[in-house]
């Protein structure tokens, strides 16, 4: 292999990470310039660390969709819906963890129901998980009557400690995450599941005439955001001890802010984990670092905007979409 | 030498046209069988018919000589033969080892792909057929090669799939002279390997060159076959056609 080639190669595969990972640099330096007293406070970056682990179990399955060539909004809802089944058995006297295993559960088979519509009726992904995302959430403040249930009893259960307690003085959570980032890296690039949603997000023909079964990948990615919405529900709700039925709502754009910003492009065919955590820790730290650098909360959004448009134009310097 | 298909007197209709006619075909071992017709002179159907896609109405298919019935695509996969799509059925933005893999990826227990073996296998494969610019390798992305060098990946990866007799729907379409030069070098490496081509074309020069054999279809009949020997030009070739379709 020549030199060359290598570097075009190395290129082609990380580039769109190695971009989000210096908007994050970049980011980290102008806070750092900006407010370098409250940059060194420990707890300054402990609260982005508790916010961290859900966007990144909301954002890295939807790296996943996105790169089938399909889009989901409704894992917004299916969150507080999962984070609902979970704090209610609770609440009922249920095992912890039996609970735990039926809000993922809960959080796959929204998924597989909301892909299953799409692929099968041929709907719009974006059009259609609006609907849903709206009707979950009417569910939801029904079947509560706006109503949020605390579940301080989990406290006592081997599930607390385990999923959210303090290691060493850092949130359990934050290790849950790097075992989720690490299993869908290979997940995603090491395994035929993320290999075969590549190809059928990049060229959907072509895959169906080699055999692949396009439904059931892009049916099986939408069951996967489904879980990790689940996932950020119920760390959520152990967190707090507490269910909100508008829980979840704010990080929609959040975590779809994170996707693109991370490097993956919105046409399907690519995608990047490593991007994506990156793509996490610019949201993140835009939320708290906006404040530590002395300016008002209303910036927030402002910025937010700025550094996806930023992001799109950066990644556009990296390469048009070939065909 | 051996035959690996022979189409036997097939018809196929379709409602009350007749798309084939007791057409005849046969391919054998490592030769390179140039198909060649009009628009609409049964080019498709043959072909759709010999990769497994229609089965015939009436006639035999014979698979190294043993008579197959309820002849239907997976058989034919089976048989060894292997079609290079008019598109490619390619994924660009893709490395060329995950194209050459795709669908039939090697994989160790629970699905994780074992992906050196699989760059190591593409390597060879690609250079095989005859890829030889130091600047594309198995990580390659497909999208970055140019239209011969994409044909030359679909090949590679009929190759992968144990293809004796590969099918090559108009392979040089759309392609510069240096395009179609490099789809011929890939299909004389082929040829070397002792596995058979296929080759349907529309542009005689291009079908005259690459081929051994030539077989005319005119409305569903085979109305001429001739050996390359038989002739010395392209123009000769293409006389010869006219001539035939005109009293046929």
């Amino acid at each position: 292999m020549s030199i060359k080639s290598f570097i075009n190669n190395m290129f082609h595969k990380n580039g769109r990470a190695l971009g989000s990972i210096g908007y994050f640099i970049l980011l980290m330096a102008i806070f750092f310039i900006g407010a370098p007293e409250a940059w060194i406070r420990p707890n300054l970056h402990q609260s982005v660390f508790v916010m961290m682990p859900t966007l990144i179990f909301l954002t890295i399955p939807l790296v996943f969709l996105v790169a089938s060539g399909e889009i989901d909004l409704s894992f917004a809802s299916t969150y507080a819906v999962a984070a609902y089944v979970f704090a209610l058995l609770v609440k009922n006297g249920v095992d912890p963890a039996i609970c735990f295993v039926a809000g993922v559960l809960t959080g796959a088979a929204i998924g597989a129901l909301v892909g299953t519509l799409i692929v099968v009726f041929r709907l719009s992904s974006l059009v259609a998980s609006l609907g849903v995302l709206f009707l979950l959430r009417g569910v939801i403040l029904l079947l509560t009557k706006s109503r949020s249930i605390t579940i301080m009893e989990v406290e006592n259960h081997w599930i607390y400690p385990l999923l959210v307690g303090k290691f060493y003085g850092f949130p359990m959570q934050i290790f849950w995450a790097a075992i989720f980032i690490i299993f869908c890296y290979y997940f995603f690039n090491k395994h035929v599941f993320g290999i075969h949603i590549q190809h059928v997000g990049d060229n959907s023909v072509s895959a169906e005439q080699m055999g692949i079964n396009v439904n059931a990948v892009k049916i099986k990615a939408f069951m996967f955001v489904g879980i990790g919405a689940a996932l950020g529900g119920i760390f959520t709700t152990l967190i707090t001890y507490t269910f909100f039925p508008t829980q979840g709502f704010g990080y929609l754009l959040l975590a779809l802010a994170a996707v693109f910003v991370g490097g993956t492009p919105y046409w399907g065919g690519l995608g990047t984990i490593v991007g994506a955590v990156f793509g996490v820790g610019v949201i993140a730290y835009m939320e708290v670092g906006i404040i530590a650098i002395g300016w008002s909360g209303e910036w927030r959004q402002f910025f937010n905007g700025l550094i996806i448009l930023l992001a799109l134009l950066g990644h556009r310097l990296h390469g048009e979409r070939v065909r | 030498m051996e035959n690996i298909i022979k189409l036997n007197q097939v018809t196929k209709k379709f409602g009350g046209i007749t798309a084939l006619n007791k057409a005849s075909l046969h391919v054998k071992k490592g030769e390179v069988v140039g198909l060649i017709g009009d628009n609409g002179a049964g080019k498709s159907t043959l072909i759709k018919t010999l990769v497994g896609v229609y089965s015939p109405d009436e006639g035999e298919i014979l698979i190294r000589g043993n008579k197959i019935n309820s002849w239907n695509a997976l058989k034919a996969r089976e048989a060894g033969i292997e079609t290079v799509f008019q598109d490619r059925a390619l994924t660009p933005q893709q490395s060329i080892v995950k194209n050459i893999f795709m669908g039939k990826e090697l994989k160790y227990p629970f699905g994780f792909i074992k992906e050196k073996e699989q760059i190591n296998e593409a390597n060879r494969l690609i250079r095989e057929i005859g890829f030889t610019s130091k600047l594309i390798n198995a990580e390659s992305p497909v999208g970055n090669l140019s239209g011969g060098e994409r044909q030359g990946v679909a090949i590679a990866r009929a190759i992968y799939n144990n293809a004796e007799l590969i099918v090559l729907d108009e392979p040089t379409n759309n392609l510069s002279l240096n395009e179609t030069q490099k789809v011929f070098d890939f299909v004389l490496n082929v040829k070397k390997s002792n596995r058979s081509v296929l080759f349907i074309g529309h542009n005689i020069y291009h079908v005259y060159d690459i081929s051994d054999r030539f077989v005319i279809l005119d409305r569903g009949e085979v109305v001429h076959e001739l050996n390359k020997e038989d002739i010395s030009t392209p123009e000769e070739l293409m006389k010869i056609m006219r001539e035939t379709i005109i009293k046929h």
